[in-house]
This record gives structure tokens, C-alpha cells and sequence, in this order.
């Protein structure tokens, strides 16, 4: 009986963080409080602070924030079927706008008769085109949780059958990679024509209201930035049970060797297929977040660069730890919001840049040097609290803008 | 067929209608015969990979295969285990389950394991974990999300850790072990399975001669309550452990039998050691 019982301690604590080094319930709790703490500090600081004190936090800052933390929930989302199943997605940006698209429909009605125009039905540039009624799909638009709902399905469908076709015929590699670049690309086409009844090149903008509150307001702001932090920690923590769950192990064992996992009996393809939704939702569900905060969503979200910008992020973060492509995803944003403001041309060479020097420096990314890091710290000091702080440092260089 | 026939055809009362028939139902083995291979050809681009191959492998048997390069061993198991497809012939295991109709994971839920010739285990686990999801248990999604070790599953790991010589690697990732380690992790996380029809390539290609012995003692154990076919080129290992040896040239069964049958085989002699040493091996004879 004793030597059972220590099996079961023994087992428990190695199993968790079998995965992959250094991810751990511990790094989950560290991400969820340090996300948890920025959001409330940063909330306070611009609600309760007079715009003198030096502690303010403007309100440009706030949803500067918060188009950074949806950036990272799209992170994570290409961090899980690139980073834990192999599957290097070059077109994650389509269900990023897909779900923007959704959230921007239901906007779109929401100014209601405030439009140019001022038609009460529909938005101005349907009245531009001569069009005399609401097409079939936007009907129900109007009704927050139906669009919600919308936002979600069409990227999860589209994610199904994509992954279903793809997967089933056994395409993996650079192929599936190209297959996806051509649906963002396929897309992007099609969402620029007015025709398809989603503002052609313009997109969809001039948002006024969400839920009745005005999307100028500070507290609305606040409130976006807040809810986003709160699903991004929903998600951390959601896709933490599941990569350290037998389903993860098993995704894992497939990026690692397909064939062999097949022939333990595991239909694999359903796992990818699973994963891969799993995937597009959490990307859905940040773009819907993005869409009310940057103000305007265009068939230009669509574009094959932006999928390759995500992917960018996450290897400089670290691919397979959940936490390097949420580091990598706002500190690329954060240096992108700095270099634009001074030399706007040269940011893609920066990139670039940046990209080589961290396949080089740092094969394993940020998540990889700070593992290096803490275990050096824990080999001199034998004290294992010292994960935290260098986390804290990169958020506090994010939430510095 | 007039409707009367047909419908007499619907209720016969010697056959259920098929599917009604367990399909996941256990092997049949009652007439002592698990693995039925007939007629089997495989080409690929016009090479005969295999050409009208027939082989009977009974229950508990263990079988080598043996055979030069290109003889079609590889594509025997690949068939087998439902990797590739064939273009004629029939595969089943047991009496009544066609393997031809199956796909890889269907396969190996039935009990058919696989080794493969390159030690294939997933570096990025540990030994531990590497075990555990060759576990014999429900392969579905929903099940793998939600799913905990019991404490048979422990014991059983435990077992196996314990046969395979890597209980003090338990935690240790499986990407570090040394090749022979690799190889026997690989043959544990077979057995953790508990398959009914083992198919090991290769087992003791780069091991020691005191691991090879090892495995020699393990495989020898394995059969009887298992069936065990093992592809190798090692001679002496097969003199070691094989009670009946098949061997393959050119994609069909050139001969069959225990080990000194098959050496003193003319035809064999012939495929191997050239036109000359057949010739003189007929002569002495």
C-alpha cells in the first residue's frame, strides 16, 4: 500500500510538467496573475487618477493594451497547432477576421439610423450601392448574442471542414501551410468585393454604440480591455487542462511522430481536427474583441503578411509554451508601436531583423531564455521563486506604452 | 431474382444480416490460425513488392521472417497493420475480421502492435508517459481529455517498466535514452498495449550482444500467450529465439520451416549464396 502511495505522489507532480520543460501549473498561475494585476492596475490608474498625476494611464494607452492582449490570444491560439501538433497554420488571420467580421456586423447595426444616410435599416454603404434591403445574412445581426453566435460558428465551420478535407487526406507539412495561406488569400479576394455585401475594400466602421453604451467612453474602453484580458486568461487556463490532459500528450506524440501514434490506435486526424477548432474559436474570439477596440475591420486583416506576422511572434516567444507566444505577440506589438512611430518604413526590415537574430540567439525564443535563466537561478540559489519576476519585467515593458 | 427470392435472401435463417454482425468483436481464433494472408500482391510503379504472397501464422507461434533487402517483409507488416493498401488478395485476422477493410488506428484497437525498424518513440515524453498512452484503453477524443490513471494502470506501467529494464528512467524524457534503451522503450510500450499479434522489425539492430540476448529471452517469453512475428537480419538472433522461420525473396514465400530445414533448403541456398553454391549444395546432397 505505502509504495502505491508514493507512486501517486511521484506520478502527479512529473506528469504535469512532463510536456514540455517549465510548463507548469506554476507559469499558468504566474500568467493569470500577472495579466490579472496589469488589467486592474492599468483600469484604476486611468479611471480613478486625475490626467496630471504621473501614474496615469491614458485611455489611448488602455486600448492599446487591449488590441495587444487580442493579438496575444491569437498567439496562443497559433502557439497550440503550431507549437504543440506541428501544424504550422499560415492563415490564422482568416478566422482572427472572420469573428471580427462577425462582431463588426453586429455594430454595423447598432448605429441604426446615425449613419450618413441615416437610414434606419441599413448601413450607409449598402445605401451607397442602391441596395434596397438587408441581405439574408445579415438578418438577426442586430441581436448581440446571435451575432455572437455567427462570429463563432462561421470560423469554427470553416476551421471543421477545412482541417476535416485536409487532415483526412493526410496533407501535412509545407502543403497544408500553402493550403492555408491560399484560404486566407481566397478570402480576402472575396471580402474585397462589394458585392459579397461586407463593405468591399472599406470594410466595416464608424462604430458608435456596443450593448447600448457608447464605444467613446472611457469605462467602455476599460471595460473591452478588462473583458479581454479576462478571456485571455480563459483561455490560458482552458488550453493549460488541455495540453496537460492525455488528449495534449497525444497531440504532442503526433507532431512528434504521426505514424507511430496512429498505430497505437489513435485516429489522429480527429485529434488534429478537434485541436484545430479548438484553435480557430480561440482566434475568432480575438478578433471579436479586436474589432470594438480598434474601431474598423477591413478585408486587409485578411492579408497572407498578417497570418506570417503571427507565426513571427511566436517563434520569438517560443513555440510550445503557452506563455512565450503571449510574451512574443506583445512585445513584436509593443516594438511595432514604437518603430512605426519613428521610422514607419522600416519596420518590416526590423522584423526581419529581429526574427533572424532570435533564430539564431535564441533557438527556443524568449520562453526558451527565460527557462535557461530560471534554472541557472535555481542551480545557484537552490530557490525555485524566481520565474515570476522576469515575467513581470516583460509584461511591465508591454504595459509601459 | 424474383421479390420472393429476395426476400428469402433477407431471412435466412443461417446468417444475421451484416450489420447486425459485431464488427469489434474479439478475434476468432478457434481453428488455432490468427493471421490468414492470401494471395497478397502489392506493386509499386510496376515493381512487385509483393507477388501472390500466402502466409498462416498460428496463435501463439513465434515466427521469423527472413529475406534480403527489397524481399518484402517491410511491406508484408505494412499491409498488415493496414498502412498500405493491396492489390489482390485477402488479410485476416482470425476467422472472421478482414484487416483489409480496416485503417491503421482500427487495426491496432483490435490488438495488432507494431515495431518499427527506426526505434520510434516520442522523444518529447517521458519514459512514463511514452507507456501510458500505449495503454490499452479507449482512444477517443472526449475519453483522452478527461482520462486519469487507474491503479492497474500504474502497476501495469510498473510491470512493464520493470521487464524492459527502465524503472530508474521512469521520469526521464524518452528523446535521452540511448539507442538500445530506445528500442526495448519501444518494445514496452507494445506490451503495455497487450496486443494479441506482435509485428517487430528489427528489434535488436544496434544493440549489445548482452541487450540482444535480453531481448531474445523477452520474445522467446512473449509467445504462447501472444503470437509474435519478428523481421530480422541478424542470423544468430534468429537461431536463438525462432521456432519456425519463413523466408521472403522477391515478394513471395521461398520457404518454410524450422531453422536447419530452412538452411539446408536448396532453394534458399540458391538465393543467398548464388547459382554455384546451390548447385554444389544439390550435388552433396
Amino acid at each position: 500500500m505505502i509504495s502505491l502511495k508514493g507512486l501517486f505522489g511521484e506520478k502527479s507532480a512529473p506528469t504535469a510538467g512532463s510536456l514540455t520543460s517549465g510548463f507548469t501549473s506554476r507559469t499558468t498561475a504566474i500568467v493569470v496573475v500577472v495579466l490579472f494585476a496589469t488589467t486592474i492596475l492599468a483600469s484604476a490608474a486611468n479611471l480613478w487618477l486625475s490626467p496630471d498625476s504621473p501614474l496615469y494611464v491614458s485611455t489611448y494607452t488602455i486600448t492599446l493594451l487591449g488590441k495587444y492582449l487580442c493579438y496575444a490570444l491569437l498567439a496562443l491560439a497559433v502557439d497550440i497547432v503550431w507549437g504543440y501538433c506541428g501544424v504550422l497554420s499560415l492563415g490564422h488571420a482568416a478566422f482572427f477576421a472572420l469573428g471580427g467580421y462577425g462582431m463588426g456586423m453586429y455594430l454595423m447595426r447598432q448605429i441604426g439610423d446615425r449613419g450618413v444616410y441615416g437610414n434606419p435599416e441599413l448601413p450607409d454603404f449598402m445605401v451607397f450601392l442602391n441596395w434596397e434591403s438587408l441581405p439574408w445574412y445579415w438578418l438577426g445581426m442586430d441581436q448581440f448574442w446571435f451575432a455572437m453566435l455567427i462570429a463563432l460558428a462561421v470560423p469554427g465551420l470553416l476551421a471543421f471542414v477545412f482541417g476535416w478535407l485536409a487532415f483526412r487526406s493526410r496533407v501535412t507539412g509545407v502543403y497544408l501551410s500553402i493550403m492555408t495561406q491560399a484560404l486566407t488569400y481566397a478570402l480576402m479576394l472575396a471580402f474585397f468585393r462589394n458585392e459579397m455585401g461586407f463593405g468591399g475594400n472599406n470594410g466595416l466602421t464608424d462604430f458608435k454604440d456596443i450593448l447600448g453604451f457608447s464605444l467613446q467612453s472611457d469605462n467602455v474602453r476599460v471595460a473591452l480591455f478588462a473583458i479581454t484580458a479576462l478571456m485571455l486568461m480563459l483561455a490560458y487556463v482552458l488550453s493549460h487542462f488541455i495540453m496537460c490532459s492525455r488528449f495534449g500528450r497525444v497531440i504532442v506524440s503526433i507532431r512528434d511522430g504521426e505514424a507511430r501514434a496512429r498505430f497505437m490506435g489513435y485516429r489522429t486526424e480527429r485529434f488534429k481536427v478537434w485541436l484545430f477548432v479548438y484553435s480557430a474559436l480561440l482566434a475568432a474570439v480575438a478578433g471579436a474583441l479586436y474589432v470594438p477596440q480598434v474601431g474598423i475591420i477591413n478585408p486587409g486583416e485578411f492579408s497572407p503578411i498578417n497570418s506570417i506576422e503571427v507565426v513571427v511572434w511566436v517563434a520569438l516567444g517560443g513555440r510550445g509554451t503557452l506563455y512565450g507566444a503571449i510574451i512574443g505577440a506583445i512585445l513584436v506589438n509593443y516594438a511595432k508601436t514604437r518603430f512605426t512611430a519613428i521610422m514607419p518604413d522600416g519596420w518590416l526590415f526590423a522584423l526581419g531583423a529581429l526574427f533572424v537574430l532570435v533564430t539564431v540567439f535564441l533557438p527556443k525564443g524568449i520562453a526558451g531564455f527565460i527557462e535557461q535563466r530560471v534554472e541557472a537561478m535555481r542551480g545557484d540559489s537552490g530557490s525555485g521563486g524566481d520565474g515570476g519576476s522576469s515575467h513581470k519585467q516583460q509584461n511591465a515593458e508591454g504595459a509601459s506604452a | 431474382m424474383t421479390v420472393l427470392d429476395a426476400t428469402r435472401e433477407m431471412f435466412r435463417r443461417d446468417q444475421v444480416w451484416p450489420f447486425l454482425v459485431d464488427e469489434s468483436s474479439a478475434v476468432d481464433v478457434s481453428h488455432n490460425m490468427i493471421l490468414y494472408v492470401e494471395g497478397l500482391s502489392v506493386s509499386f510503379d510496376g515493381f512487385k513488392a509483393l507477388n501472390d504472397l500466402n502466409l498462416y501464422v498460428k496463435d501463439g507461434e513465434l515466427r521469423c521472417l527472413i529475406g534480403a533487402n527489397g524481399a518484402g517483409k517491410t511491406t508484408l507488416m505494412d499491409v498488415i497493420t493496414g498502412k498500405t493498401q493491396c492489390d489482390q488478395g485477402s488479410v485476416y485476422f482470425g476467422q472472421t475480421i478482414n484487416l483489409l477493410q480496416r485503417s491503421e488506428p482500427e487495426i491496432a484497437q483490435l490488438g495488432i502492435g507494431r515495431k518499427f525498424q527506426k526505434p520510434t518513440v516520442f522523444e518529447a515524453h517521458t519514459v512514463f508517459d511514452n507507456l501510458e498512452l500505449s495503454l490499452k484503453a479507449d482512444k477517443g477524443i472526449w475519453y483522452t481529455l478527461r482520462a486519469s490513471l487507474s491503479s492497474e494502470d500504474i502497476d501495469r506501467i510498473d510491470d512493464v517498466l520493470e521487464l524492459i529494464g527502465l524503472k530508474e528512467q521512469r521520469f526521464m524524457q524518452a528523446g535521452a535514452l540511448s539507442h538500445g534503451q530506445k528500442q526495448w522503450l519501444e518494445i514496452g510500450m507494445l506490451l503495455a498495449s497487450d496486443p494479441r499479434l506482435l509485428l517487430i522489425d528489427e528489434p535488436v539492430a544496434g544493440m549489445t550482444a548482452q541487450e540482444t540476448e535480453r531481448t531474445a529471452e523477452l520474445l522467446t517469453s512473449l509467445a504462447g500467450d501472444r503470437t509474435v512475428i519478428v523481421v530480422e537480419h541478424d542470423m544468430e538472433f534468429v537461431r536463438s529465439i525462432a521456432r519456425t522461420v519463413t523466408v521472403l525473396h522477391q515478394g513471395t514465400v521461398l520457404a518454410e520451416g524450422t531453422m536447419d530445414e530452412v538452411q539446408n533448403n536448396r532453394d534458399v541456398i540458391e538465393v543467398y549464396l548464388g547459382e554455384e553454391a546451390g548447385e554444389e549444395a544439390g550435388e552433396t546432397a
